[in-house]
């Protein structure tokens, strides 16, 4: 079995989990055989303990399959020698014929504050480009621009801890139940224990939604106006905090204004947001009333034409409130990635320069001599969709990418696949062998440490920077990324500045930066991390920024008592004009919203490793309203092809109750190595917010028609497999001992075909019921289930649960091995999709302890355990339960 | 008042299922004699083969001690061969010259084992395989190492065959057509049971036609229509049965293949019935213990005076070898409007086939496995809609039951 070499020390390591911006502390325990054993960190202040199904499930995502162990140019694999020496003259050539604006990197939330530093300081100071920008442009830019706007500077006032002691929490654009389900868990035991009032504000009727005290389904895109009119009524109300106001900010005059005329009572209100008044007086009345008050928010945010807008306008209730950087108050970006905001605090964005300053001539000047640069970058460079635009115009030459999967996930994704081929120099830093970037045309592959490999920091929502340490020997030739860089310098002819011989050295230098010529001016400030020995550094606890030098503060909220990062001190109100909801397109009459689901994770690298997290959800789907869905033909399990003006996609269909009319939602993790037909990337639009540059990917233009396939089923294997004839839909999950593979095509797939690897002496069991259209196999070899095979006219999710985990498994003495071909345990009971993820509970087993007496959520866990660990299913079990008493209630 | 008396020609399985009838539904109603030929009183025929293969014992063939038939006041002749019936004066006459005045007489003569005329036949160790004294004969020569030729690859062949491996015997089955138990099974089924026997250490020659049994005081082999010839220490005609009804025809009672009867199991004359391998009933002959328990169970409610009519039997076979089990019912392949439903396990001998019409399960066929053979038989016997059952026939009972 491919796994990594076994480690020396198998005591639990101290490290970050690689997924959400939560940044929740794990415990990993190296198996000796190459894997590890991962707990939640009892300690850690972001999860005391707790850990998410993502997290959890992190030790299934170790195994080395897929892996890039080796450095690879132009498809061979050479030393690491010679593929530094190919970057760097690739660079070098670029340089020299076309100057720094042919140049670009292009880096990750996913990468390490060392990592990150060491990419935006050899770009920006030495190669002299700006071109550095981030897959966090497509997460978070909207809030840095916005926290510009107000506070003049990239700052996150509160703290978690404020999520606990808070009496009303509202939730804009954020599913955090599935997308920070730690965090979410900290809000809920707030709501259980103090009353905390929850109000979630999201066109969809997420789990998040479900669990709330109000959901607001308002129309995409007005958040805006929905703030504007919060204003109004705050005014109106006469909860603005003059003394605040008139002390600490400048601008609320004209933003009050401004409200006022989009929005200027609860009625206007809701017709903007197309709410239903009620609940929009109630909303209002709960916060205007409610002194406690966070208000969080993510992508539903952030990615929107008006994302900043929409920021401001929500950083306009809390400014003209006071509530802002007390206990138990505040606005609350939360950051999707593990290090976006540690990569924020680098200034690894292409309108950053370092170290949270811009690119003003004093900055420039001031980073120039800390780095004793000789090329600074001395404006700002292209931000991601630019810089795609711009290399698919040829202008870039040079394009270094690392830790993410632009070919996927940006906006227009096909194009921008299409123009990474029309590089002269591609370099990838990568942990797999294959993504649909690094098969876009990488010249130069370069393997890159993984999590459990890599030495680092990350910085978390709450400004946490934590350790992620490594418990496991880099495979192959794996390297870190900021190594990879510093060797790059070297043949560049920039040494002496890149001489690093630690990741502990590129740390202190970043920490020494944010403290120089600071003194109060820059509110990121690790100067007291600036001197940390080695040592020191391998055993820094989790620690809040600001850190100056001089000791660690206690307080570590911002402006309570003003102290803004603009000139004069004062935060900014910014009048912000609501836009209304664009007109829909005849020829795309639907809006695609796109977004995480609870148990994968990004473009799947890891989570797709995870047998256990391929179970809750484990097809690319579109999610329909039950209206729109009738109006388009569409069933509920069924095919559907999502078209925009620039991509496609054939997705399953799951009719939602509660899904917006008008709205299709389809989730992002699906590539071309995991799907057919999935990337949804490659429909959405290329518009973006003009101030943060951030791509809209909650409301493309598409239209939707059903799609038929003759057949469909799914394949199991422990050894892979064999194409698919024709125009076949497929999609691949993991399953525990081997492959998963679900599919949809217009004839049975020919089993040697489709199991390539089958041998002479497989015994092969086979079921057929042609008038039905059914026809499954189970292949076994030396007594135990090789692979499987399973074809119907209809969809099989029950049988795909019960025979995914029956792969590699040997059959019981006395069992009649063809009965597996039923696709279910003989007990007869369907035991459906797994639930909770953690425990493994499937949903078959939460409705028999429903139906056997469990009243509620701590019942069915008592039973099942289910809901028990991370709790992000307790949304599912809730409206199991409340089904089961409806379906009670209801006349016979 | 007299009782009427009743006469059964014929100790077996069926009379004995007649008599056990009547002690339930018309107890002491009848003054009842039955005859048998054999030595013994009924004994369980379908065990035979259990016991050459040495998995069934003597006491596991018994069915009613001698005791129980004069304890429900039964008279019984064992031993004792009914040569020839008066129907003008209902009487039987025995070979030792007794005669058996009777007011209603019950043929259940069973049949008789096929022999092949060939050129041999004659010789000691040519054998058929139908009563215990049979399967003593056969028990006797089959020292370990003896060679055994079975001729006849239908369900007594099959077993004989089995028996005969496991006492030690090297054995060869000879069928004339090309795959076993051709009327009950399915190419694949047979191909399936095939290997499975195979595994067994049975040999098989298909597609063969017997032509000469070699030998001139003994038998010493078995020479094929192609000239091949099989050593052989013994042969085994299991070729199929005819029905014993010599007796009826000589007493000129209409018959075919059979005595004819009718729904009530009557023969052509109104006092006199037949029953069970020897019976024909609207065209088919049996030759299973099912049948022939059904229509003993219906001429006995007819003698007790219940209206109970006879519509013929659902055909079901099961084949007794040790982990072979084959099952089949109904249609054998696929007729117009017939749907196909397969299930193979091939490496573990396990072979399953369904046959649904108008969603109605008519036909089945189990090979390697059978433990829900009764369940398909009365699916089949009731003929009702499969519905939700459907999708999960192949699975058994408990899938299908579940669905």
């Amino acid at each position: 079995m491919n796994v990594h070499a076994p480690n020396q020390t198998p005591a639990p390591t101290a490290t970050t989990c690689p997924y959400c911006g939560v940044g929740c502390g794990v415990l990993a325990t190296p198996d000796r055989l190459g894997g590890a054993t991962v707990a939640g960190d009892p300690d850690h202040p972001s999860n005391f303990g707790r850990l998410c199904s993502k997290g959890s499930a992190l030790g299934e995502t170790l195994a080395l399959e897929g892996r890039l162990l080796h450095p690879e140019v132009a498809g061979r694999r050479v030393a690491w020698e010679a593929a530094l020496d190919a970057a760097a003259k690739g660079f070098r050539k670029a340089l020299e014929t076309h100057g720094p604006r042919s140049i670009a990197i292009y880096l990750s939330g996913q990468l390490l504050t060392e990592d990150y530093y060491a990419a935006n300081k050899l770009f920006k100071g030495f190669l002299g480009s700006a071109n550095v920008d981030t897959n966090s442009r497509l997460c978070m830019s909207s809030s840095v621009a916005g926290h510009k706007r107000a506070f003049g500077a990239d700052t996150v006032p509160g703290t978690y801890r404020d999520l606990e002691t808070a009496d009303l929490l509202v939730l804009v654009g954020s599913n955090a139940a599935w997308c920070h389900p730690v965090l979410y868990q900290r809000m809920l035991a707030a709501k259980a224990g103090r009353g905390t009032k929850i109000v979630v504000i999201d066109p969809r009727r997420t789990a998040t939604a479900e669990e709330a005290d109000l959901h607001l389904p308002l129309a995409g895109g007005t958040d805006a106006a929905l703030f504007a009119g919060l204003l109004a009524y705050l005014a109106a109300a006469g909860r603005i905090d003059e003394a605040y106001v008139a002390a600490h900010t400048n601008g609320f005059d004209a933003a009050l204004g401004k409200a006022r005329e989009a929005a200027p009572d609860a009625g206007a209100t809701a017709e903007a947001c197309g709410l239903a008044k009620a609940d929009v007086a109630a909303f209002f009345d709960l916060f205007a009333k409610t002194e406690r008050v966070v208000t969080l928010y993510s992508q539903g945010v952030n990615q929107s034409l008006a994302g900043v807008d929409k920021v401001n306008a929500i950083l306009n209730c809390h400014l003209a409130t006071g509530r802002i950087g007390r206990e138990g108050m505040g606005p609350f970006s939360l950051t999707g990635q593990p290090n976006a905001m540690g990569g924020r605090e680098v200034g690894g964005l292409a309108n950053q320069l370092a170290a949270h300053m811009g690119f003003d001539a004093e900055s420039v000047d001031r980073v120039r001599r800390f780095w004793s640069a000789p090329r600074m970058a001395k404006a700002e460079g292209l931000k991601a969709v630019d810089m795609f635009e711009a290399i698919g115009r040829g202008e870039i030459k040079a394009l270094w990418v690392m830790g993410t999967n632009p070919a996927a996930s940006l906006p227009r994704a096909d194009e921008a696949r299409a123009a990474l081929a029309k590089l002269d120099c591609f370099v990838v830093s990568e942990n797999m062998a294959s993504t649909d970037t690094v098969t876009a045309g990488a010249h130069i592959r370069l393997p890159a440490a993984a999590w459990g490999e890599k030495d680092g920091t990350v910085t978390n929502s709450e400004r946490r920077i934590s350790r992620q340490r490594p418990f496991l020997a880099p495979p192959g030739q794996a390297r870190p990324d900021w190594w990879a860089i510093a060797q790059v310098a070297r043949r560049l002819g920039h040494g002496e500045a890149f001489a690093w011989r630690t990741v502990g050295e590129v740390f202190r230098e970043h920490a020494a930066l944010s403290a120089f010529e600071n003194d109060g001016a820059r509110d990121f400030d690790i100067g007291a991390l600036a001197d940390l020995d080695t040592r020191d550094y391998d055993r820094l606890q989790p620690v809040q920024w600001p850190a100056p030098r001089g000791g660690v503060r206690r307080e570590t909220r911002f402006f309570a008592k003003g102290g803004f990062f603009t000139a004069d001190g004062r935060a900014r109100l910014v009048a912000v004009e609501p836009q209304p909801a664009p007109p829909a397109e005849t020829a795309y009459p639907y809006r695609l919203n796109t977004g995480r689901i609870r148990d994968q994770w990004h473009t799947m690298t890891r989570t797709g490793k995870s047998p256990r997290l391929a179970s809750h959800l484990p097809e690319p789907f579109l999610e329909i309203s039950v209206g729109d869905a009738a109006r388009e033909g569409l069933l509920d399990g069924g095919f559907a092809r999502v078209t925009s003006a620039h991509g496609a996609a054939t997705l399953r269909v799951r009719v939602a109750e509660g899904a917006p009319s008008g709205a299709l939602f389809a989730p992002i993790h699906w590539t071309g190595e995991t799907a057919s037909d999935a990337r949804v990337g490659a429909l959405v639009h290329a518009l973006y917010d003009p101030i943060s540059g951030q791509p809209d990917a909650k409301a493309t233009p598409a239209a939707v028609a059903p799609v038929a396939f003759a057949v469909q089923g799914f394949a199991l294997s422990r050894s892979g497999f064999g194409p698919l004839q024709g125009d076949a839909w497929w999609a691949k999950a993991a399953v525990p001992n081997g492959a998963g593979l679900l599919f949809a095509c217009d004839a049975a797939p020919d089993l040697e075909t489709l199991l390539p690897a089958l041998e002479p002496e497989d015994e092969i069991v086979s079921f057929a019921d042609p008038s039905r259209g059914a026809f499954r196999a189970a292949v076994f070899r030396d007594g135990v289930l090789e692979a499987c095979l399973f074809v119907g006219a209809r969809r099989s999710e029950s049988p795909w649960t019960y025979l995914r985990g029956k792969l590699g498994e040997p059959i019981s003495e006395g069992r009649i091995r063809s009965l597996l071909l039923a696709g279910r345990a003989s007990e007869g009971a369907a035991q459906g999709p797994l639930v909770c993820a953690c425990h493994g509970v499937p949903k078959g087993e939460i409705e028999t302890a429903i139906s056997g007496g469990c009243a509620d959520a701590a019942a069915v866990g008592a039973a099942t355990k289910a809901g028990t660990n991370c709790g992000s299913c307790l949304p599912e079990i809730r409206r199991m339960l409340a089904g089961a008493r409806a379906a009670e209630l209801a006349p016979a | 008042m007299e009782r009427e008396r009743l006469v059964v020609v014929g100790a077996g399985m069926a009379g004995l299922k007649l008599l056990e009838e009547l002690k339930s539904r018309c107890p002491g109603r009848y003054n009842v004699t039955v005859v048998g030929a054999e030595p013994e009183p009924a004994y369980n025929r379908v065990l035979l083969s259990s016991l050459l293969a040495g998995e069934a014992s003597d006491e596991d063939l018994a069915l009613k001690e001698r005791a129980w038939y004069g304890a429900n006041g039964y008279r019984l002749f064992t031993g004792a061969e009914a040569r020839a019936i008066d129907r003008a004066g209902k009487r039987v006459t025995l070979r030792d010259g007794r005669v058996l005045a009777y007011d209603k007489l019950v043929l259940a003569t069973g049949s008789e084992p096929i022999r092949l005329p060939l050129p041999g036949g004659h010789l000691p160790q040519v054998l058929t395989f139908r009563d215990r004294c049979d399967a003593m004969k056969m028990t006797a020569l089959a020292t370990p190492g003896a060679r055994a030729v079975v001729i006849g690859g239908g369900l007594l062949g099959l077993e004989a065959a089995y028996g005969l491996v496991k006492l030690g015997c090297a054995v060869t089955v000879v069928h004339l057509a090309d795959k076993l138990m051709e009327r009950q099974l399915d190419a694949a089924g047979a191909a399936t049971l095939k290997r499975a026997l195979e595994a067994k250490g049975i040999a098989f020659a298909l597609g063969a036609q017997s032509e000469t049994i070699l030998g001139e005081t003994r038998v010493e082999g078995l020479r094929l229509a192609t000239g091949e010839v099989l050593p052989a220490d013994m042969i085994i005609m299991a070729c199929g049965v005819r029905p014993n009804a010599v007796l009826g025809r000589a007493a000129e009672l209409e018959a075919k293949r059979g005595i004819l009867v009718d729904d009530a199991m009557r023969a052509s004359d109104p006092d006199v019935f037949a029953i069970g391998e020897c019976a024909e009933h609207r065209g088919v002959v049996y030759g299973l213990v099912a049948p022939a328990y059904e229509h003993a169970r219906t001429l006995a409610a007819h003698l007790a005076g219940e209206a109970e009519i006879y519509e013929g039997s659902l055909l079901s076979t099961n084949l007794k070898v040790s982990g072979v089990s084959v099952f089949s019912a109904g249609l054998v392949e696929a007729e117009e409007g017939c749907e196909t439903v397969l299930l193979a396990d091939p490496g573990h001998g396990h072979y399953r086939k369904f046959l649904v019409r108008e969603d109605r399960l008519v036909g089945a066929i189990l090979v390697g496995e059978a433990s829900d053979a009764l369940w398909y038989l009365d699916l089949i016997a009731k003929g009702e809609a499969l519905g939700a059952m459907r999708d999960d026939l192949a699975f058994g009972r408990s899938f299908a039951m579940a669905a």
